[in-house]
């Protein structure tokens, strides 16, 4: 997305706000004004393109509202103003029609450019099934380059979260934290899992993604996008991690009363480690059974 | 024209039906129907406003305190439904009714008994969806969009909702079908389409809207009904329905749906601006035609609501790039009201003050407008905060602030009273400050990655959220101080002259303040300098 990117390097405006979002902190800060650049190509893209949005609102709003500033100021009938008859300008009515044109060809050109390379999902290294369930996510390994695999577990809230936040129960969403993947405690509540979707670095990942009984979206803000869950339409995304790391998120669309308890973590490793830990759980999921995997075959850490 | 002459007078030549019955139950005058629009509609954003107060104090500060999330899910949910439909619509049919007649010289609307259906079946239709807070299984909690299969998982809620809104919707068609025949029937002669106020211009346009649309939701929740109820499968990917399918149809009705509560809001400005101004419309018919083409775009772009659901790439650039050419001609109403202020001579009355904050803070709901249009940051955006900001930068700072801004524009020709400025200062200024407070962080919150219609969230979130949640509790005192001064003024208002400003015009205008209960029984001659916008016809 040479357009946005270059438009905002050029513009030298970024600093301020891109400083508040932080480098890739994998959760939001508090008092956190922007959008995350993310850690894959596309979310820089995204993130891109939505700092280029909203440095052209921010100019349009500059000229407008200092118009109409400049005018409160001159124009009042209390410093005297007599006030004009005129009601047509077709220069000015020209130019204001124009313009916004342009200026939306300007956003919309790398938006597309954004969109098409989102929406190739072929050659990709493996394939992962999301599915959304009222209200937990099931995750399904089910290929790497050719090879098949048998590896699908259940993820929910994790239940130090899914205790704190039951109605007055007494505990403190403060006191809830975890070690981040650089070993830093962090506030986790209601973005922590029992067993996170841990998925390689620098692989092109296929999801399908699809749910159970009513629609969810599944949602983790480093990456740069959510894809509604929808019962019997299978949906496909793609994302390639450059940073290892633990990303946080949460179901985005209403499914019901736990809606807001369903959040979705994933653990991205070097892909070698990623290798050791699949082929391990693949090798659980066979031996545990031949015909059918227990839905709930937890997996281990990696 | 009479004015001043008969402006003092007082009703009792007016014969106005007497007794509570005569006078408002069987009401076919449009200025008591009028009223009683606009008294239900203040009534239901005081229920509306209660249960956003349950959302609000839920969500002051991370862990659940007050409800469970289901109730806080059926809190959002009738929130939604009781502020657009019984709140926002309302109020406009309440203008709508008491404005057009005498804006454009008619005795009344043209079907005076269909009016009094439209409005009676309001209430009815309300406690229907309000009962449901009290059966078991309680109110909907599917959301106001009322996405399937969420949407009918619920107790017999959804039935209730359903004859609810049907309700709503045959009162707006019938509204509908009584603003479009009046209009197009009822004019003065002389009162040529082209001459008539941009109010009346964005009710014409806003009431084909509704007759379009309203059957279409009326067809997507009867849909509901019978996949709940009778075994069908419309939305029932099991049965071979599907889900998308009704998203589909309920954005047909639903990007429209918010074009009707935003043109009427443009018509009214587009009154209030020149006026203070003292100086004419800029580009009216510019105008007209902006409304127009906005009306009809919004007709090809729902799918804009729905880019995460999966669409063919194709589908996704098509209604990206229609949902931004909204833009432009949105663009030209701002820049024309722009100008109308440039070169006028300028007062800041309350109606000024609050359609100059429309124009700023609608703006603002735009810009994320298009910010949302953009798919690949829409991916991020969809269902976070930041289109909660957004929707209510749009309704709240602009549908509800034009709304205000006419009560206070027009409360002297209804009452023949001012009220008092400086109160009304007050009220403004109150309330321009917390909405920013209330709704500003809110973007933040959505950029930062919080999702909509949760009960509770990350202690990341925790700051803006309690900013948020001061917001609202100051913005819950402007219903107060709006009836205590429109009270006030009612019994202890400065008596007002016909023409109640300085730089108003339009019909309204040449009759007495108050309006007599009946106006142009006979039609009005029209002189040119009588119209809201002189003669427009070169
Ligand atoms: C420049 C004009 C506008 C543009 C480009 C625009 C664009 C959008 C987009 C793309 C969305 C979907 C966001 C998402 O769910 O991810 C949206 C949502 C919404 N917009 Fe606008 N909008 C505009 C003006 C308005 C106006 C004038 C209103 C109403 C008066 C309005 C009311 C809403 C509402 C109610 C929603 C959210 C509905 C929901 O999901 O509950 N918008 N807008
Ligand atoms: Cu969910
Ligand atoms: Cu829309």
């Amino acid at each position: 997305m040479k357009a946005a990117g270059s438009m905002q390097g050029k513009l030298g405006l970024g600093v301020a706000l891109t400083a508040v979002a932080g480098a890739a902190h994998a959760l939001a800060e508090p008092w956190q004004l922007n959008m995350t650049p993310g850690v894959t190509q596309t979310s820089r893209e995204v993130y891109d393109l939505h700092m280029w949005g909203l440095y052209v609102c921010i100019a349009i709003g500059v000229v407008v509202f200092g118009a109409m500033i400049v005018a409160m100021v001159k124009f009042r009938k209390s410093k005297g103003a007599v006030p004009a008859t005129w009601s047509h300008n077709t220069v000015a009515e020209t130019i204001w029609t124009i313009v916004p044109i342009l200026i939306l060809v300007a956003l919309a050109w790398p938006a597309t450019n954004i969109m098409i390379k989102m929406a190739y999902t072929e050659q990709s290294d493996m394939t992962v099934k999301i599915t959304g369930y009222q209200w937990k996510w099931g995750y399904d390994y089910l290929n790497v380059g050719e090879k098949p695999y048998h590896v699908h577990f259940i993820s929910r809230i994790d239940p130090r979260s899914d205790r704190t936040r039951e109605l007055r129960s007494g505990q403190d969403p403060w006191a809830v934290k975890d070690k981040d993947y650089q070993g830093v405690e962090r506030n986790t509540y209601l973005l922590d899992v029992d067993h996170p979707l841990v998925l390689p670095t620098d692989t092109k990942i296929r999801f399908v993604v699809t749910g159970d009984d009513v629609i969810h979206a599944w949602w983790v803000p480093q990456l740069g996008w959510k894809q509604d869950a929808i019962p019997g339409i299978i949906n496909d995304d793609w994302t390639s991690i450059h940073e290892p790391g633990i990303y946080r998120g949460q179901c985005a669309e209403l499914c019901g009363q736990d809606h807001g308890f369903m959040p979705i973590v994933v653990k991205a490793v070097p892909k070698a480690e990623f290798t050791k830990w699949l082929d391990e759980q693949e090798a659980l999921a066979t031996k545990a059974d031949a015909p059918a995997a227990s839905p709930t075959a937890a997996p281990s850490a990696p | 024209m009479t004015t001043h002459a008969t402006a003092h007078h007082d009703d009792h030549h007016d014969d106005k039906p007497h007794g509570f019955l005569h006078r408002w139950v069987y009401s076919t005058n449009h200025k008591d129907i009028g009223t009683l629009y606009l008294i239900f509609a203040f009534i239901m954003v005081c229920v509306g406003a209660a249960f956003s107060g349950v959302i609000r104090t839920e969500l002051m500060k991370p862990g659940l305190q007050f409800v469970q999330p289901y109730f806080f899910n059926e809190m959002t949910t009738m929130h939604g439904l009781v502020m657009i439909f019984g709140a926002i619509m309302p109020s406009f049919v309440g203008l709508a009714n008491w404005m057009i007649p005498m804006m454009i010289g008619a005795p009344d609307m043209a079907l005076p008994r269909m009016n009094n259906w439209s409005f009676w079946i309001l209430p009815f239709a309300f406690f229907l969806l309000l009962s449901t807070l009290f059966i078991p299984g309680g109110a909907p909690a599917g959301g106001w969009t009322m996405y399937p299969p969420l949407s009918i998982q619920g107790g017999d809620s959804v039935a209730l909702m359903v004859f609810s809104i049907h309700l709503m919707g045959i009162s707006s068609i019938m509204g509908a079908i009584n603003i479009i025949a009046t209009i197009l029937n009822m004019r003065a002669p002389g009162m040529d389409l082209l001459k008539m106020p941009v109010f009346v211009w964005s009710w014409l346009i806003t009431a084909f809207l509704l007759i379009a649309v309203m059957p279409v939701l009326a067809g997507a929740v009867t849909m509901l009904l019978t996949d709940r109820y009778f075994g069908t499968s419309f939305f029932n990917a099991a049965g071979g329905g599907d889900p998308v399918m009704y998203q589909h149809i309920f954005w047909f009705f639903g990007h429209p749906e918010v074009y009707i509560m935003i043109l009427p809001a443009f018509g009214i400005i587009s009154e209030i601006v020149p006026t203070f101004s003292r100086k004419p419309l800029f580009g009216y018919q510019a105008m007209v035609y902006a409304l127009a083409s906005i009306a009809f775009l919004s007709f090809i772009v729902w799918g804009h609501h729905m880019f995460t659901v999966g669409m063919p790439l194709g589908g996704e650039l098509y209604f990206m790039y229609a949902t931004m050419l909204i833009a432009i001609p949105t663009g030209v109403k701002v820049f024309n009201w722009v100008s109308t202020m440039w070169g006028g001579s300028m007062t800041f009355e309350a109606p000024m003050l609050w359609a100059i904050a429309f124009i700023v803070l609608f703006t603002i709901g735009g810009f994320s407008g298009v910010m949302l249009a953009l798919v690949p940051a829409d991916f991020q955006y969809q269902d976070t905060y930041f289109v909660v900001a957004h929707f209510h930068y749009v309704l709240v700072t602009g549908a509800l602030f034009a709304i205000i801004g006419a009560i206070y524009y027009w409360w002297p020709k209804w009452t023949g009273r001012m009220y008092n400025e400086t109160w009304a200062k007050v009220h403004f200024w109150w309330s321009a400050v917390f909405v920013n407070v209330l709704f500003f962080p809110q973007h933040f919150l959505g950029l930062a990655g919080m999702p909509r219609r949760i009960p509770d969230y990350n202690v990341a979130f925790a700051d803006w959220n309690l900013v948020s949640t001061i917001g609202a509790y100051g913005m819950y005192l402007t219903p107060f101080m709006f009836f205590f001064i429109l009270w006030h003024s009612k019994k202890h208002g400065a008596p007002a002259a016909a023409r109640a400003w300085e730089g108003a015009h339009g019909l309204e205008w040449t009759v007495p303040s108050p309006a007599p209960f009946h106006t142009f029984s006979t039609p009005p001659v029209i002189h040119d300098e009588d119209l809201a916008h002189g003669d427009v016809s070169h």
